[in-house]
């Protein structure tokens, strides 16, 4: 008997032993899992949900407010007339290897992502590098070839951060950086291991230990958070179940802003898409509230551009494309499409898309347009739908931050192709005067609202649901992250 | 022994019945979502509640029925259509190079479970309501081949077929004028059996998305889509799984008691 006992006193020290430990890990639950490790050389968002800020670091970056800081440049010069940029910086950072942080890093990191055979997935945020120099190890010169507005918030990019040329063969496996903390270990199909660097050049990281969790199920989600197996999941996926957590003492639920416009994208070269009334019909036959009780539960901003509401130079343009199906009707007729038509909607496995698409699709029917359904994995969406271009409709979220300049790219999916708009993001990108800037932002987002290139719906949210005693987890999700360096366990 | 199929046949014939009668009539049209609607218990007016989009789920189990019982009869059909004749054919000549390669075949498809076979099919061809029928009807061909070979090649040594042979009569004769005949009450109790399988297996590929496509309803669907609500809106989830229950325990208890009720031989253990 005495042995039975003590046999449960050593269970319970071991117990006891293990939840004190547990205060310096942290399990995160994510939906999607990386296709590799190298930000800087796919458009996968998963890839920085894990890295950025954690593992790799920018000479700028983002920081939980969306706004612009110092990363690895300490501080820079911008010359007169704008076009040559001194970083400074920081002095004593090391990669995870030991290996020192020098400007050649900096050189070879941009020269890298700028080169003809670069695989980088935002080659736009280089494109307007002329030069550059190395000045001294701590300092390096960019030079631009026409004054660009926007650079540092380029250089803050998940795609931008610096990588060594000594660490970059196996990066995509083995990613070495300079961040709080070091990558450890990756189980695939099931989780990504992290650990503290203690070599960390600035603030250290308060977990030892981090693991990211796959875990795509939105129901298995649900059940990994309710028990516990996980300790926060961003961009939790399942929005139905969010008022479950937040009635739960033991969860807190974050709901911030994302720079995800979420559209009913259309084809603009298809016919009869190609006719701008009959864009505007599909957008008027679209009730946006409904869209987002139904599909998110009501989580979600109304949009009528692509522009984020929370961006200060947002113009709210949703009446111009108000519900209005007696209109919507009326512009079909006009267009020579009295009796309707038939198109297809191809959907992506989010939820906001699939049943925000069962809804769409029930609206569009009631003015004649048909839709056919087709439901797909992310792998064939990007090669049918973004690569492809073979679809009528589908519906996405763009989350990049600021990406109203994909509108001046004919080539892109949705394949918008206007000289006045390609004109208008030139004179944005070589104006530095803030209040011309946004003016001509102004311009551009009215620009694509009354020419409907797409059905703009909502603005996602991004909801996160945490054991209630973390904190510093960020709530708004300005670019694809989680940071972690600045997350604790509350006593 | 007949209370079982009256139970069955009741069943089933209420769920067909219901799926027909959404030819002309719902409740509300499921075609019209009402979003404000949406997630209300089971009440006066919407008997069994409403879904996530605010739908009458009565009314998404009448139609979503009609999906179920088509892909299964349709699938069925197939099976037996194929299947069938392929049996006949194989038990012409027991052992010869023709059985053989047609139950060998048959073997090869019955190794694969059926759920795996339709999502080879509709993972080539894509995921639809036409597709998932192909994938269940191919799963079905075994099936009725080795019944149809295994009860004609007893029926071939019995003596009126020794006499249809000696009056001259080919095989293909012989097995249309003779052995099929005496093969249809076996037919009609299997089919039964495989109509319920079909009902699952439609149900099992729509709730794994490779079945009937939204916008049309589907029982296995709408289990999917309750999923994540079943901690809160437990009717969402119960009505189309007790749809699912209920009709495939009606046709098997209809199954059972077609064969008490068609075999000859349990028919004179009663006399």
């Amino acid at each position: 008997m005495t042995c039975v006992r003590n046999w449960g006193l050593a269970g319970v020290l071991a117990l006891a032993g293990i939840s004190a430990q547990a205060q310096g890990d942290i399990v995160v639950g994510l939906q999607l899992e990386p296709p590799h490790l190298d930000p800087t050389s796919a458009a996968a968002g998963a890839i920085d949900q894990v890295v950025y800020a954690n593992v790799f670091e920018g000479l700028t970056r983002f920081d939980p407010d969306g706004s612009v800081g110092p990363g690895l440049a300490e501080s820079w010069d911008i010359s007169e007339d704008g076009l040559v940029y001194s970083f400074h910086l920081r002095s004593g950072v090391r990669f995870h290897d030991g290996t020192e942080l020098d400007a050649k890093d900096v050189r070879f990191t941009l020269d890298r992502a700028r080169d003809d055979t670069s695989q980088n997935a935002q080659k736009a945020l280089f494109a307007g590098i002329e030069t550059v120099k190395v000045i001294d190890p701590l300092t390096v010169q960019v030079t631009l070839k026409a004054p660009d507005g926007s650079f540092l918030f380029n250089m803050a990019w998940g795609d931008a951060v610096i990588v060594a040329p000594e660490s970059i063969g196996e990066i995509k496996h083995k990613p070495v950086g300079t961040g709080a903390f070091m990558f450890d270990d990756w189980v695939q199909g099931d989780r990504i291991e992290l650990v503290k660097y203690a070599g960390y050049w600035g603030e250290p990281a308060r977990l030892d230990h981090v693991t990211f969790k796959f875990i795509s199920d939105p129901t298995a989600a649900f059940a990994a958070v309710m028990a516990e197996d996980v300790d926060a999941f961003p961009g939790f996926p399942a929005p139905e179940n969010l008022p479950q957590f937040e009635a739960d003492p033991r969860f807190q639920v974050l709901v911030g802003s994302t720079e995800g416009e979420t559209i009913l994208s259309i084809n603009n070269k298809l016919a009869p898409l190609d006719d701008v009334r009959v864009r505007r019909a599909i957008t008027h036959a679209i009730d946006r509230k409904s869209v987002i009780d139904g599909a998110m539960f009501g989580l979600g901003t109304p949009i009528g551009t692509h522009f984020a509401p929370h961006h200060p130079d947002y113009v709210d343009l949703t009446s111009q494309s108000a519900y209005a199906p007696e209109l919507a009707r009326q512009l079909l007729t006009e267009a020579g499409y009295a009796d309707g038509f038939t198109i297809t909607l191809k959907l992506p496995p989010p939820s906001y898309a699939r049943r925000g698409g069962e809804i769409i699709a029930a609206q569009l029917r009631s003015v004649g347009i048909e839709t056919e359904v087709t439901n797909l994995e992310w792998a064939q969406w990007l090669e049918q739908v973004f690569r492809g271009h073979d679809f009528g409709l589908t519906i996405i979220s763009h989350t990049e931050p600021f990406d109203i300049d994909i509108y001046a790219r004919p080539e892109y999916y949705f394949q918008y192709d206007s000289a006045a708009f390609q004109a208008l993001m030139a004179a944005l990108k070589a104006e530095a005067d803030p209040e011309k800037r946004s003016d001509l932002l102004v311009q551009a987002q009215k620009m694509i609202a009354d020419d409907y290139v797409n059905a703009y719906l909502f603005q996602l949210a991004i909801p996160t649901v945490a054991n209630a005693r973390l904190r510093g987890l960020w709530r708004d999700a300005p670019t694809q992250a989680t940071d972690l360096t600045a997350v604790y366990w509350d006593k | 022994m007949r209370r079982n199929l009256i139970l069955g046949t009741g069943l089933s014939a209420m769920f067909a019945g219901a799926a027909l009668l959404s030819f002309f009539w719902v409740p509300f049209d499921i075609g019209a979502l009402d979003i404000a609607n949406k997630i209300k218990p089971p009440s006066g007016a919407h008997w069994l509640g409403t879904d996530h989009f605010g739908r009458d789920i009565l009314s998404m189990i009448m139609v979503g029925g009609r999906t179920s019982i088509a892909v299964a009869l349709v699938a069925v059909g197939i099976g037996m259509g194929l299947g069938v004749p392929l049996g006949l054919a194989a038990a012409v000549q027991r052992g010869g190079w023709l059985d053989e390669g047609i139950m060998r075949a048959n073997d090869l498809i019955f190794a694969f479970p059926s759920l795996l076979i339709a999502i080879m099919i509709t993972a080539v061809f894509g995921a639809s309501a036409v597709n998932a029928i192909i994938a269940i009807g191919i799963f079905n061909i075994p099936v009725f081949a080795r019944l149809t070979r295994g009860a004609a090649l007893g029926l071939w040594t019995r003596d009126f077929v020794l006499a249809a042979r000696v009056a001259g009569k080919g095989a293909v004769r012989i097995s249309c004028e003779h052995i099929l005949p005496n093969l249809v009450n076996l037919l009609i109790v299997q089919g039964t059996i495989q109509f319920s399988l079909g009902i699952l297996a439609e149900a099992g590929l729509s709730y794994v998305g490779l079945g009937a496509q939204p916008p049309v309803p589907s029982w296995g669907r709408m289990l999917a889509d309750s999923q994540t609500m079943i901690s809160f809106a437990p009717h969402m989830a119960l009505s189309p799984g007790l749809a699912i229950l209920l009709t495939v325990l009606g046709l098997n208890l209809m199954g059972d008691g077609l064969r008490d009720l068609l075999d000859p031989r349990l028919q004179r253990g009663q006399r």
